[in-house]
């Protein structure tokens, strides 16, 4: 017997080491090839660590939480054969960087089968018929494990494209040998279509690299969702108030040079006042430090849709802003992030976000937060509803305001007295604008 | 200093890295090479310049002079004769060249065709995106999202025997300007043997020194018997167990020592020393990669990507087997998995081949290599002394020989030696590739006569159904 050490790999550009966040194995236990055996953080993605060989696992290289660095120890595994060998084992995909579209059936999901040791087919006799087999009823599944499937390199390579693992076919052929009619059959089994009506399972699989804005946003997401215990809490805000005045102002100012308002400018202002009450849902949450930073000014980030992908550009120092003001300055923003002429200091600095699909918002939402803030707005759609009031059906606009709030710093009850002091606000717009 | 961009960059023109180039171009990616050229190669790597291509050319003339001669001293079994021949090892020479300009021009021009940029000049790794080259007219920097390291192997030389002089290595041999009247061949590798057979033929006084008990040790005994007869016949001595201690003081003997056996003294007038190539990775600043290394090669996984994300390596760079057409699969595949494709490095085999006289070709497992893979095995082997076609050919030494899994027949390897049996070589792969079993080479007709009937008369064999023997 030899000993293998199993190295942490190489997982990511510019990455020097990683955390161990879960061990799928334990001492003593005999591991298979690709077989996980952890699970690693960088600061960028999780990334599962297959075995390259099969073997027994002697020593973990750390515990849950250790930090290991790129090429020292991650696994020591006693393989058949002599000698010692250091292997670097390949990452297998980042969990989180969706950069490569996970095959179909292949991978974790039909794994854990573990198949114990079945001796290779035996249906093959040791003086194999003569006369031809007629042909076995194809099923599609596991077939006993066998360290390489049996195929010409022309089914190899449509499995492949096709993202099947060869080792999940059971193979026809002799000896177990994988045809292109048995690769058909698991294709359409696993398509789970049936196959009438001349219809085709399409196999095709497009794989895009993530790059750029596309990339980042994923980065930006996983992170967020990965870090942030997040909550979500909605309310539904009668807009009806909010509503008519605003027509109203749009219509006083039609002639004059001033923008025209959307209801976002009276959120906005709605957070200024909410937030001189609630100060912790104004802050950035540095989880590492464990440090929050209560801002004074407000810097709203704006959530906006642009060819190349969610942009937040950030209206800076709401608190001495007016409404015109809001409104302008939300529309240049948006306007230079979809013409990608806004800057980086445009980009980045808000202290709470907005998130609005207008037209398209939907009766709820659950916004991931803007790390390392603590809490998100979204705004729902508005709809005219009828509405029990003073005894009778009254139609009234409404509005649900869905947001979400990191539960590692604030409270359900604030963020619930939060959202109820926005929610007042808005329903007697007079108080967005009565300095108490 | 110019600067150039690229998708790809292809450190080496050798055939991991033209084919690489190549593929990548047909698959419409924007790629660059480097080749720094000079003795050691040029387009074509060490394969066509100073390796397969220009040996087999003087194995060849060798065989024909050989054969020649043979005739002329009325050895010929079927009566021919012939009249003192002679032959001019400079036309021999120049004919050799000639094959080698032929085919590094159509590589130059198939690069050409798919456009890819050639950078003449000698590849400084800056980092895992940039490279430095020194060019007649200056330093260039190439950038590439993509780097594919191909750099390829060179002779390695013995402490006690450096190149320079009477020692040289396989490249100075194939480039002699005359036929050395004595030759010291060091190492009974492949290399070794075939080139001195060639020059035994072709006149010299050859003498073999290994240091390992047996010559081609990489081959099991039973195929190389035929060629040690034939080193035998050709009146090649070959020292086993000996270790080669450097030239005598006036410098025209190589100093052999051997186990309980007093030094002793070669006259040589050309040391040709064949023990081994080594990775070329020294002075391409790949230390300032973060590469992992496997020994002296750089370490890859089943797609030729080596520790640093985007960075690839194929071919002698990477290791064992040091072989062209592995170098070629490995430079195709990793062009298609940089356009996107998913590929893996899944061969069943990789064939090999030793041009010694007769040839050996090997494909999978041998015997004794399955059986350590815990697999019970049938063997079949069939001589062709029963081949009615080698007979014809007046080569009936050698053998095929089958190697199949005892419970279901799957073959596992395939090997022969004999004249002419380097053909064999892709009827064998095929076989192992397609997951052939005994009874589907039993079962497919081989034309008659062919030595290819060997093949199946060795499979029939393996299945105790052998009709000719």
């Amino acid at each position: 017997m030899g000993t293998r050490i199993v190295k942490m790999p190489d997982v990511g550009e510019g990455v020097a080491e990683a955390e161990v966040v879960e061990w799928h194995v334990k001492v003593g236990q005999s591991v298979l090839e690709d077989q996980v055996l952890a699970a690693v953080m960088t600061d960028k993605a999780t990334v599962e660590i297959p075995s390259p060989v099969a073997g027994t696992v002697v020593a973990l290289g750390g515990e849950v939480g250790s930090v290991l660095a790129v090429g020292s120890e991650l696994v020591r595994l006693e393989v058949a054969g002599g000698g010692t060998e250091e292997v670097a084992a390949a990452p297998k995909q980042a969990a989180a960087a969706p950069e490569s579209p996970s095959p179909a059936p292949a991978s974790k999901s039909a794994a854990p089968t573990p198949a114990p040791a079945a001796e290779p087919a035996p249906r093959a006799a040791p003086r194999p018929p003569a006369e031809p087999v007629p042909p076995q009823p194809v099923t599609p599944g596991p077939r006993p494990a066998i360290a390489k499937p049996i195929a010409s390199p022309a089914v190899r390579r449509r499995a492949r494209d096709a993202g099947v693992d060869l080792r999940q076919v059971r193979g026809s052929g002799p000896a177990g040998r994988i045809g292109h009619e048995d690769l058909d059959a698991f294709l359409r089994g696993s398509a789970g279509a049936a196959t009438g009506g001349g219809k085709v399972a399409n196999t095709a699989v497009e794989t895009v690299k993530m790059v750029g804005l596309r990339r980042r946003i994923a980065q930006k997401m996983a992170e967020s969702k990965r870090r942030i215990a997040h909550f979500s809490y909605v309310e539904e805000v009668d807009v009806t108030a909010v509503e008519e005045l605003r027509a109203a102002l749009n219509a006083q100012h039609k002639s004059d040079d001033r923008p025209r308002l959307t209801l976002m400018p009276f959120l906005m202002q709605a957070l200024v006042r909410a937030i001189a009450d609630f100060p912790g849902m104004n802050a950035l949450y540095d989880d590492e430090a464990e440090t929050i930073e209560r801002h004074g000014g407000v810097h709203i980030g704006i959530a906006t849709q642009t060819p190349a992908g969610l942009m937040v550009p950030v209206v800076r120092h709401c608190e001495a802003r007016g409404l015109w003001d809001f409104a302008a300055e939300v529309r240049r923003l948006a306007e230079a992030a979809r013409h990608g002429t806004a800057t980086r200091a445009e980009l980045g600095g808000s202290t709470i976000t907005i998130t609005s699909l207008g037209a398209l918002g939907g009766i709820v939402t659950t916004p991931v937060i803007n790390r390392p803030e603590v809490a998100i707005v979204g705004v729902n759609r508005q709809v005219v509803r009828p509405v029990w009031q003073g005894g009778q059906f009254v139609p009234r606009t409404m509005m649900n305001l869905s947001s979400s709030f990191d539960h590692r710093v604030i409270d359900g009850y604030d963020a619930a007295q939060f959202v109820q002091r926005l929610k007042s606000l808005l329903e007697a717009p007079a108080t967005l604008f009565i300095e108490a | 200093m110019a600067e150039i961009n690229a998708k790809v960059l292809i450190v080496g023109g050798g055939p991991g890295g033209y084919v690489a180039a190549i593929r990548a171009g047909q698959l419409g990616l924007d790629v660059a090479l480097v080749e720094q050229g000079g003795r050691e190669g040029g387009l074509g790597g060490t394969c066509l310049n100073v390796g397969c291509i220009p040996s087999k050319a003087i194995i060849h003339a060798a065989e024909a002079f050989h054969h020649a001669r043979q005739q002329a001293s009325a050895k010929s079994p079927f009566g021919l004769s012939v009249e003192r021949p002679a032959l001019d090892f400079a036309r021999t020479v120049e004919w050799k060249d000639g094959i080698v300009g032929r085919l590094t021009s159509g590589v130059g021009a198939l690069l050409k065709r798919y456009k890819v940029k050639i950078v003449h000049g000698r590849a400084t790794m800056v980092d895992g995106k940039t490279c430095r080259v020194d060019t007649d007219t200056g330093p260039e920097t190439v950038r590439a999202e993509h780097v594919v390291l191909a750099t390829g192997s060179e002779a390695a030389s013995l402490p006690s025997l450096p190149f320079g002089g009477r020692i040289i290595s396989s490249t100075e041999a194939l480039s002699l300007p005359a036929v050395p009247e004595r030759l010291v061949v060091v190492g009974a590798g492949y290399i070794g043997l075939e080139l001195g057979m060639a020059f035994a033929k072709l006149g010299a006084k050859v003498t073999v020194v290994e240091a390992e008990e047996r010559l081609l040790p990489a081959y099991d005994s039973e195929l190389t018997r035929p060629v040690a007869r034939r080193l035998r016949a050709l009146g090649i001595e070959v020292l086993t167990g000996a270790r080669a201690a450097g030239l005598s003081d006036a410098g025209d003997a190589l100093r052999v020592s051997s186990q309980g056996a007093a030094m002793r003294e070669i006259a040589a007038d050309k040391v040709l020393v064949a023990t081994g190539r080594r990775a070329r990775t020294a002075g391409l600043g790949l230390d300032r990669l973060d590469l992992t290394m496997n020994g002296a090669f750089v370490a890859i996984d089943e797609r030729c990507a080596t520790s640093m994300l985007n960075v690839w390596a194929v071919g002698d760079l990477t290791g064992e087997p040091m072989l062209a057409h592995r170098a070629m699969a490995q430079g195709a595949m990793v062009a298609e998995i940089i356009a996107g494709q998913r590929r893996v490095f899944d061969a069943v085999a990789i064939p090999a081949v030793c041009f010694t006289d007769p040839e050996i070709v090997t494909v999978g497992l041998s015997p004794d290599a399955a059986r350590a893979a815990g697999h019970d095995v049938h063997v079949g082997t069939f001589p062709f002394a029963a081949n009615g076609r080698a007979l014809t050919l007046g080569a009936e030494d050698g053998l095929v020989r089958v190697t199949a899994r005892a419970d279901n027949h799957l073959v596992l390897g395939i090997a022969a030696v004999g004249a002419g049996v380097s053909e064999l070589s892709s009827a064998f792969a095929l076989a192992l590739e397609m997951g052939a079993r005994l009874e589907d080479i039993a079962g497919t007709i081989h034309a008659h006569p062919t030595l290819g009937e060997a093949f199946h008369e060795a499979s029939l064999r393996a299945l105790g159904e052998a009709l000719h023997i």
